[in-house]
C-alpha cells in the first residue's frame, strides 16, 4: 500500500525547517521556504536481451528560497546538517542581495493560505525502485527475447526508468507538506533490416504515476502489444512511402498527447507569455492581452490543466510553493481562457492566486512554473470510437505512437512524426505508410479539429523529462486525450525532405 | 535515520579509500563528483531567478567474477555517504548479476596524481560582481531604447576524483561557464542572441555584446518576408555547432554495426574509412586543446552502447573522427573495440570542426556574398530519420538577408529539415574555427570550436511566424 516513506520522515526535518525559517526571518526575509527531498532514480537498458547499462541513484538535499527586500534568492546543498542549512540560507540571502543590483521589478508572491501539516501520497502498490535489479532484468530480458525470436527482428533495445520521490516542504506561512509519489516508464523498440534500409517499432505504453505493478497488471497489455510488433514492423518495412500532400488525420492519443504538450501545454504557461523564458524555452503566441479572446481552435476544443488526476505525472497534493493542487480551464469552446501559474507570475498578472504549477526538479533547483497535466476533454456521451472517426475519412492517415517532435519558440510552427501510420481510403485502413511527418501552425491545426472520440478512446499519455528553465530542469507531466480527427493537414515525406 | 547524512562532508580521498577497503577483495571503481555552481537569470530588463549550489555524488561500481564472466553492481548516492551501505548494495547486485557484455580488466596504475588530495574547486556569485553592474547599465540602456533584454549567466566548477582498487588515483577540476543575452524590440517584431562559452567570465563584456545586439536590431527594422525553399545560407560558428554536435552524437560504433544509424554499412558493418564529403573537413576531439581543454582520462558513472564503466581512468588522446572528409573513427569501448576489431575510442568532452588552412572569419564570408541568408542560431532540433540523420528544427533570434556583401534586413524564421552530414557535402566555403556555443546543446557540450560555413541549398521547409 502506498504510504509516506518512514525512513525519509526520520530525517531531522523539523529541526532543519526551524534552522532555515527562523534564520531567514531573523535576517529580514518576507517569505522563505525549505524543501528537503530524496529522489531515487533507476535506469535499466538492455540491448538484444543483454544488460547494457544500469544506474541506481539516490539524491538527497535541501533547497532554500527566500524573498528579501523585493528580491528572490535560492541555494541548494547536499549538507543535511544544521550548519549546512544555515549556510544555504545565507547563500540564498546573498543571491537575492547581489542580484538586486540589476533588478528592475520587485518580487512579490500571490497569497496562499497556510494548510498546517498536510500529506499526499500518489497511489501505487509496489515502489518501482524497490524491485531487485535481477527481477527487472528478468522481465525485460523475456520481452526482448520474445521479440528477437520473431522472424524479421534484427535487434531489440529495452529500457526502464523508475523513480521514487519523497518531498518535504515548509514555509514561513506555516504549511508543512510531506509528499511521496512514484513513476515508471518502460520502453521496448525493435529494429528490422532489409537489404538497403531499416525501420523501427516502439511500444506505445505511456509513462505513468504508478508503481511496478504497471508492468505486471492489466492497466496496459504489454504482452499483446509486444506480440503484435513483429508483424507491424514487417508491414512497415515494406509499406509504401507516403505521398506528400494534404490529408485528414485521425490521431491516436498515443501520438496526440505530445502535440497537446507542445502546442497547448507550453503555450499556456504565463511565465513564457510574459517573457520570462525569452532567452531559452521561448515565449508564446498566446499573449496575455488575448486572454478570453484568442480563438485557439474549433468549438470542440476544451483543454484543462490539473495537478489532481489520479496516476498523472504532474499530480501532487501541494506544489513547491505550498499551493494546494487544483484543476482549471485553459481553452474552453476553442477560446483561450486561462494560463498555468506560479505565485510570482499570478501576483504580477494580478490574477489573485496561483493555480499550483511551481516545481523544482531536485532539491538543488529553484521552483519555477512547470506544466500541469494538460488534457483535452473527450466527446460527451457514447461514441464516436476511433473506428467511427476513421470511417468518416475519405483520404487520410491514422497515426499511432510518438517519435520525433519539434516546435518553434512561440509555439506556432510544429512538426511531428509517429510510430505507425495507416493510410485511410474511403473510411477504411488500406495499409501502413512510411516516412510520414505532419506539419502545421498551432491555431490552424486546432482550428481544423472536426471530431473527438468518446471516453472509451481516452488515454493518459505523457513524458518523464519535459525540459524548461536555466539551469535546465526536467519535469514529469501527463496529458489525457481521446482520439481526434483533424481535417486538411500538411503531410511531408521525410525521405524527400532529406533530398533523397 | 541515516546517521551519515547528518555528518559534514568528508574529503573525497577519504571516501574513496573507505569504499575500496570495504569492497576488498572485490575490485571496484569509485567516483566522487564535487560540484559548486552559481547562476543568475534575467528577463524583461531585470534579474529573475538565481542559485548557489553545492552538490556531491559518489558512484561506486563493484565487480564480481562468475564462471561465465564478470558482473558489475553500480549505485550512486549524494552527500555524505555510508561506504558500507554503498558497497553492500553494489556487491549484492554484482553477485546476482549476469556477466557484463562490456567486461574488461580494470585500468591499473601505481602512481597517485599529485593533486589528488587537493580540496575541490569552488565558485560563487562573486564571479558575476562586475557583470551584474554592467547588466544593470545594459537594462537601463535597453529601457531607453524600448528594447527588452533576457539571458543567463552560469558558472560551475566540477572536481571529479577517481579511485580504483587497481591503483588509480586521479583528480580533474573542470570550470564551465556560459553567458547568453537576447535582445528584443519592445513591439516583438525582432529578436537576436549572443552566446559565449567561458571558463572564468574574464572575457565577457556585457556592454559590448549588447552593442552588437543593438546593431542587429537596428538592421531588423527592414523586415523582409521570404517563402520556404532551398537557400544559400551562412552559418556562424554557433549555428554550425548546433548541427555538428548532433552529428557527433550519432557516432556510435555499436549502433552503426546494428544497422540503425547513418554510419551503418549493412549488418555488422560501418562506414569507417569511407569518404563522407569531398570537403576535407577534420572533426576532432582533444583534451589538451587550448581554451577548451577537458578531462584527459575517462570518467563514467554507467555503461552505455559505447562507453564502459570498466574503462574508467583510461587516458584520452587527440582523436580524429573525420579526417580529410573521411570517416576515421566511431565510438567504441574496449570490449566493443575487441569484438569489432576497431580501436578503443571513448567520447571526449570537446569538439572541433575545421578545414585546415581556412582563415576567413564570418565578416569575410558576408562580404563575399552575392545573396544568402545569414543565420544566428538554431533551435528545437530533433532527429526525424536516423537513416539519413535528417534533423528538423527552427531558425531563431535573427535570420538576415545578405545582398552584395551587406546585411540588408531581417527575414522571417523558418523550419528546416536538413541532415548535417548532407550539409557538409554542400558546403561551398569554410572559415576559421573559433570558440562556439550551441544554443540548444551548449548546456551539455559547452566546449566547441567551429567554423562559419557557407552552405548551398539549405532546406527551409516552411515559414515560422515566431519571433
Amino acid at each position: 500500500m502506498a504510504s509516506l516513506d518512514e525512513v525519509f520522515l526520520a530525517l531531522p526535518l523539523e529541526e532543519l525547517d526551524a534552522v532555515a525559517l527562523e534564520r531567514a526571518q531573523s535576517k529580514g526575509a518576507s517569505a522563505a521556504e525549505i524543501r528537503i527531498e530524496e529522489l531515487r532514480e533507476q535506469y535499466l537498458v538492455l540491448r538484444d536481451a543483454s544488460v547494457e547499462g544500469t544506474s541506481d541513484d539516490v539524491e538527497i538535499g535541501v533547497g532554500v528560497r527566500v524573498v528579501i527586500d523585493g528580491s528572490m534568492g535560492f541555494s541548494g546543498t547536499v549538507e543535511l546538517t544544521k550548519d549546512g542549512v544555515a549556510r544555504a540560507v545565507d547563500f540564498a540571502i546573498e543571491a537575492a542581495r547581489v542580484t538586486a543590483k540589476a533588478r528592475g521589478r520587485r518580487v512579490e508572491l500571490a497569497p496562499e493560505p497556510s494548510y498546517g501539516l498536510v500529506e499526499f501520497v500518489g497511489p501505487f502498490e509496489i515502489d518501482p525502485t524497490s524491485v531487485p535489479l535481477d527481477e527487472r532484468v528478468g522481465l525485460f530480458t523475456a520481452w526482448s527475447e520474445q521479440l528477437l525470436l520473431a522472424p524479421g527482428i534484427d535487434h531489440v533495445t529495452a529500457s526502464l526508468h523508475s523513480v521514487n520521490e519523497n518531498k518535504h516542504f515548509a514555509n514561513l506561512a506555516g504549511t508543512v507538506a510531506n509528499q511521496r509519489r512514484v513513476r515508471i516508464h518502460p520502453v521496448i523498440e525493435a529494429l528490422a533490416l532489409d537489404e538497403s534500409d531499416f525501420e523501427t517499432m516502439r511500444t506505445t505504453a505511456p509513462p505513468v504515476g504508478r508503481g511496478y505493478e504497471y508492468l505486471l497488471g492489466s492497466t496496459w497489455d504489454f504482452e499483446s502489444e509486444i506480440a503484435s510488433m513483429p508483424q507491424l514492423l514487417e508491414e512497415k518495412l515494406s509499406a509504401p512511402s507516403v505521398e506528400p500532400g494534404i490529408y485528414d488525420l485521425v490521431i491516436d492519443p498515443t501520438n496526440l498527447w505530445l502535440t497537446i504538450h507542445e502546442s497547448v501545454g507550453h503555450a499556456t504557461e504565463l511565465d513564457r507569455a510574459l517573457g520570462y523564458e525569452a532567452a531559452y524555452a521561448g515565449t508564446s503566441f498566446a499573449t496575455f492581452d488575448q486572454l478570453g479572446t484568442l480563438r485557439y481552435g474549433s468549438q470542440l476544443m476544451h483543454v484543462t490543466g490539473d495537478r489532481v488526476t489520479p496516476y498523472g505525472l504532474a499530480t501532487v497534493g501541494f506544489d513547491d510553493e505550498g499551493v494546494k493542487a487544483q484543476e482549471f480551464d485553459l481553452v474552453k469552446d476553442g477560446v483561450l481562457v486561462g494560463y498555468q501559474l506560479d505565485r510570482q507570475i499570478a501576483q504580477e498578472a494580478a490574477l489573485g492566486r496561483s493555480n499550483g504549477c511551481a516545481f523544482g526538479c531536485s532539491p538543488f533547483m529553484s521552483p519555477i512554473q512547470r506544466m500541469a497535466n494538460v488534457s483535452l476533454k473527450p466527446a460527451a456521451g457514447v461514441g464516436p470510437t476511433t473506428q467511427d472517426l476513421i470511417a468518416g475519412v475519405k483520404n487520410g492517415i491514422y497515426i499511432v505512437g510518438d517519435k520525433s517532435w519539434s516546435i518553434d519558440m512561440q509555439r506556432y510552427n510544429f512538426q511531428f512524426t509517429g510510430q505507425r501510420f495507416f493510410l485511410i481510403q474511403d473510411g477504411k485502413i488500406v495499409s501502413q505508410l512510411r516516412d510520414v511527418a505532419y506539419q502545421a501552425t498551432t491555431t490552424d491545426f486546432w482550428g481544423s479539429l472536426v471530431g473527438l472520440g468518446d471516453r472509451s478512446t481516452y488515454l493518459l499519455g505523457g513524458a518523464m523529462n519535459c525540459g524548461k528553465g536555466q539551469p535546465g530542469q526536467v519535469a514529469p507531466v501527463s496529458h489525457g486525450c481521446p482520439s481526434a480527427l483533424f481535417s486538411n493537414i500538411r503531410v511531408l515525406n521525410t525521405k524527400q525532405e532529406s533530398g533523397r | 535515520m541515516n546517521e551519515y547524512l547528518a555528518k559534514a562532508l568528508e574529503p573525497a580521498g577519504v571516501i574513496i579509500e573507505s569504499v575500496i577497503a570495504e569492497a576488498a577483495p572485490l575490485e571496484c571503481v569509485v567516483l566522487v563528483e564535487d560540484r559548486f555552481d552559481a547562476d543568475v537569470r534575467f528577463a524583461n530588463n531585470s534579474t529573475t531567478t538565481n542559485g548557489i549550489r553545492r552538490e556531491r555524488r559518489v558512484i561506486v561500481a563493484v565487480f564480481h567474477d562468475h564462471d561465465g564472466g564478470r558482473a558489475v553492481g553500480i549505485a550512486s548516492r549524494s552527500g555524505q555517504v555510508d561506504a558500507r551501505e554503498l558497497v553492500e548494495a553494489t556487491r549484492a547486485e554484482a553477485r546476482r548479476g549476469a556477466p557484463a557484455t562490456d567486461a574488461s580488466s580494470l585500468i591499473s596504475s601505481s602512481a597517485v596524481a599529485s593533486d589528488f588530495d587537493q580540496a575541490p574547486g569552488e565558485t560563487d556569485l562573486s564571479l558575476f560582481g562586475s557583470l551584474l553592474g554592467d547588466l544593470g547599465d545594459c537594462f537601463a540602456r535597453a529601457r531607453s531604447a524600448k528594447q527588452v533584454l533576457a539571458g543567463f549567466a552560469t558558472h560551475e566548477v566540477e572536481t571529479v576524483y577517481l579511485g580504483t582498487s587497481t591503483g588509480i588515483r586521479l583528480r580533474h577540476e573542470q570550470p564551465t561557464g556560459s553567458f547568453e543575452l537576447v535582445a528584443r524590440d519592445s513591439t516583438g517584431i525582432a529578436s537576436t542572441w549572443v552566446g559565449r562559452g567561458t571558463e572564468n567570465f574574464a572575457d565577457i563584456e556585457a556592454n559590448a555584446i549588447y552593442d552588437h545586439l543593438a546593431e542587429r536590431l537596428r538592421v531588423s527594422t527592414n523586415k523582409i518576408d521570404l517563402p520556404a525553399g532551398r537557400y544559400e545560407v551562412i552559418l556562424p560558428p554557433d549555428a554550425t555547432a548546433d548541427l555538428v554536435v548532433d552529428l557527433s552524437g550519432a557516432m556510435s560504433g555499436r549502433e552503426a554495426e546494428d544497422g540503425g544509424n547513418v554510419f551503418s554499412r549493412g549488418p555488422g558493418e560501418t562506414q569507417i574509412g569511407e569518404r563522407l564529403t569531398d570537403v576535407p573537413f577534420e572533426l576532432s576531439s582533444d583534451p589538451s586543446l587550448p581554451g577548451i581543454s577537458c578531462a584527459p582520462f575517462l570518467m563514467t558513472a554507467a555503461s552505455s552502447a559505447d562507453v564502459s564503466i570498466f574503462d574508467n581512468g583510461a587516458p584520452l588522446r587527440a582523436t580524429n573522427w573525420i579526417r580529410g572528409g573521411v570517416l576515421e573513427q566511431l565510438c567504441y569501448h574496449r570490449a566493443g573495440a575487441r569484438r569489432s576489431g576497431r580501436l578503443f575510442c571513448p567520447p571526449i568532452d570537446n569538439l572541433r570542426l575545421e578545414l585546415p588552412g581556412a582563415t576567413k572569419d564570418l565578416d569575410d564570408l558576408i562580404r563575399s556574398t552575392k545573396r544568402a541568408l545569414l543565420l544566428t542560431c538554431l533551435w528545437y532540433i530533433r532527429e526525424v530519420d536516423p537513416a539519413t540523420l535528417l534533423l528538423t528544427g527552427l531558425t531563431r533570434d535573427g535570420v538576415y538577408l545578405v545582398e552584395d556583401g551587406e546585411i540588408v534586413g531581417a527575414v522571417n524564421n523558418f523550419r528546416f529539415n536538413e541532415s548535417p552530414l548532407d550539409m557538409l557535402r554542400r558546403v561551398s566555403e569554410v572559415g576559421l574555427a573559433t570558440r562556439a556555443l550551441s544554443r540548444e546543446s551548449g548546456e551539455w557540450m559547452n566546449r566547441t570550436e567551429m567554423p562559419p560555413l557557407r552552405v548551398e541549398e539549405f532546406n527551409m521547409s516552411s515559414v515560422s511566424r515566431a519571433i
